[in-house]
């Protein structure tokens, strides 16, 4: 519990402290260490002690409100933690007076409350809420600042997001009515009497579509792009590292705790998708020019190999997927970082007016090149820990075609990390470009040399990068916690008897 | 009566879809809104309708009598009207800022932020 208060109550108090940046400023990074820390300790505990629940106010499930922690929502709640660390301590360089001063801080920490809140209920319409609660904190956020693009990218974003939240709601209803509860564990143990089961099926396609929307599978995520790339760049981060993730776990939890005997059912669609998603996400990729929308077309390409592991559906798929997220987050959140802090030193996105940062700034091109290594799967770091436990679990259960798209995806990966690289540090600074529409002009290297990147700019992308490498270092211990986690999650016995076994 | 919701949900349904592929912005919204009410009527409906009995246990007994309303989804759908309506209000404000910006409320003027 304590992990969604922690957030919700800096919020609180980041609004009584409205008329001070420095408070608010002080509040969430003092609120996102202790969550940090919270986290920590409830995977601690878990780890040690198994699955913890709380029923809110006492009442036994599955009458009342229910709060489970298994070692999956353990280690994405440090996930979360650790980015909100990060994300909050860049914000503090790089948003400006005016954002900070409509609650920018108090709505990260909502948004923050939102995603630990959906990781950590047991409960299908408290994750409805949870969503929403998240979703309301993520609109503001991506519109908050006013500028044309966002609102119009936060349109987008809103209707179709509004869309899924109506097809959960209406799954809900369905659920509820097919079974009288609506308690995850309760219902996990009712399916298996449900008759007939072609309601259930049809049940799994719609929460497949709602969360589908969220998490931006293919035929479902042209509200991303659209959207992603237009608020700054510390909130495409937390966006990036948290949010689409949060429509994987959704996926991951009712998969396996309430549609374990349909997944097989399932599986070639979500193969189909999972190919789908990384192909078209990639070559999205491929084809832009500016970082940020570079980078937002990532993200649906490492969808991708998230829906892999769950359309595989073994144990060793499942922990491939759990490392795989926790590693792509940080990847992706330390690349629009990155991106960010390209963008101060030189003042584009735009990859034609970049450059020379390998000679300007070696520091931030060492950082940039960890994390565009680890996502594209180059060994020795975690992507390539990653992608190789996917693949595995791929042979292991002969579905070649997907384990060849996801390595030839990889190829494709690499070549746009390529083209940052190339284009933003190793060519050099491009010299006499014309002014852009908007009459700014481009920027001298001799400029770029002297700007200086603020500690608040640097640390959190060396933080970042460091707990990515720490996966591959600690790869052994780390693949043992995921392991766990995911024979865990496969065992839905476990889960139930926490929930609704012995009081806690 | 549960076959005369079923059908208000699907004219409910259809129509806020009809909206929603309009061009216009407004329509947007106003397809949204009907999409979240036909959404809590599903909720209220697949729960099962009764008559009269409110869910009161009588003193004594541990059980609300037979045939009395489940409070449950009348709890649910409540959370998901004051959710439903701050959502809304939202959007109807962003609506605004869009228009005030754009000048248009015609859904493709606003590709400023498009894949292109």
């Amino acid at each position: 519990m304590l992990p969604v208060l922690v957030p919700l109550i800096a919020a609180a108090l980041g609004l009584f402290a409205w008329r001070s940046g420095t408070a608010q400023r002080l509040i969430a990074i003092a609120a996102s260490a202790v969550l940090l820390a919270v986290g920590i300790v409830l995977l601690v505990v878990v780890e040690r002690d198994g699955i913890q629940t709380l029923q809110v106010s006492g009442w036994p499930a599955p009458f009342g409100i229910t709060m489970v922690a298994d070692l999956f929502s353990a280690i994405l709640v440090v996930l979360t933690g650790v980015l909100a660390v990060a994300i909050v301590l860049y914000s503090t360089a790089t948003i400006d007076g005016a954002r900070e001063r409509f609650a920018y801080y108090p709505l990260t920490m909502v948004l923050l409350a939102g995603v630990t809140g959906t990781f950590l209920t047991g409960d299908l319409f408290n994750l409805y809420v949870w969503f929403e609660v998240l979703l309301i904190a993520s609109f503001v956020l991506l519109a908050l600042g006013g500028e044309r693009a966002q609102l119009e990218g936060a349109l987008k974003y809103v209707a179709l997001n509004l869309i899924a939240s109506a097809t959960l709601l209406v799954t809900i209803g369905v659920i509820y009515g097919l079974t009288g509860t609506v308690n995850l564990a309760d219902l996990s143990l009712r399916f298996s009497e449900v008759e007939p089961d072609a309601l259930v099926a049809a049940v799994a396609a719609m929460m497949l579509i709602a969360f589908g929307i969220k998490a931006a599978l293919v035929p479902l995520y042209f509200w991303l792009p659209a959207s992603y790339h237009t608020p700054p760049v510390a909130v495409s981060a937390l966006f990036s590292g948290l949010l689409t993730k949060v429509g994987i776990y959704a996926l991951v939890r009712v998969f396996t705790l309430l549609f374990a005997e349909q997944a097989a059912d399932f599986q070639p669609l979500l193969l189909v998708v999972a190919a789908l998603t990384m192909i078209i996400g990639v070559l999205g990729a491929v084809a832009q020019h500016e970082m940020r929308r570079l980078l937002s077309f990532h993200i649906i390409s490492q969808i991708g190999y998230l829906v892999m592991g769950l359309a595989l559906f073994t144990v060793s798929a499942m922990a491939g997927l759990i490392f795989f997220l926790v590693h792509v987050a940080l990847a992706k959140s330390t690349l629009f970082l990155v991106a960010g802090s390209v963008k101060h030193l030189t003042g584009s996105f735009e990859l034609a007016r970049t450059g020379g940062l390998w000679v300007l700034k070696p520091g931030l091109a060492v950082l940039f090149g960890i994390a565009a290594m680890s996502l594209a799967g180059i060994p020795p770091f975690s992507g390539f820990l990653a992608k190789l436990a996917l693949i595995e679990a791929g042979l292991a259960v002969d579905q070649v075609l997907i384990v060849l798209i996801a390595l030839g995806v990889s190829l494709l990966t690499l070549y746009s990390m390529l083209k940052i690289w190339n284009a933003a540090f190793w060519k050099p600074h491009p010299m006499d470009l014309e002014p852009l529409p908007d009459g700014s002009v481009a920027v001298t290297p001799e400029r770029v040399a002297e700007t200086r990147l603020a500690l608040a700019m640097v640390l959190p992308i060396v933080l970042l990068v460091s707990c990515s490498v720490a996966l591959t270092v600690l790869a052994g211990p780390v693949f043992e916690l995921v392991d766990a986690a995911a024979v865990q999650l496969m065992d839905p016995a476990v889960y139930i008897d926490a929930v609704l076994g012995g009081a806690p | 009566m549960t076959v005369m919701l079923a059908v208000v949900i699907g004219i409910l349904f259809a129509a806020a879809v009809y909206l929603m592929l309009r061009r216009s912005v407004l329509k947007l919204a106003l397809g949204l809104s009907l999409l979240a009410n036909a959404a809590n009527l599903v909720i209220f409906v697949a729960a099962g309708l009764t008559r009269g009995e409110p869910p009161l246990v009588a003193e004594g007994s541990t059980a609300p009598p037979p045939g009395a309303a489940d409070p449950l989804p009348q709890a649910m759908v409540l959370t998901a009207i004051v959710i439903g309506f701050s959502v809304l209000a939202f959007t109807l404000t962003l609506m605004h800022r869009v228009y005030q910006e754009g000048g248009s409320d015609d859904v493709d003027d606003l590709s400023e932020a498009d894949i292109q």
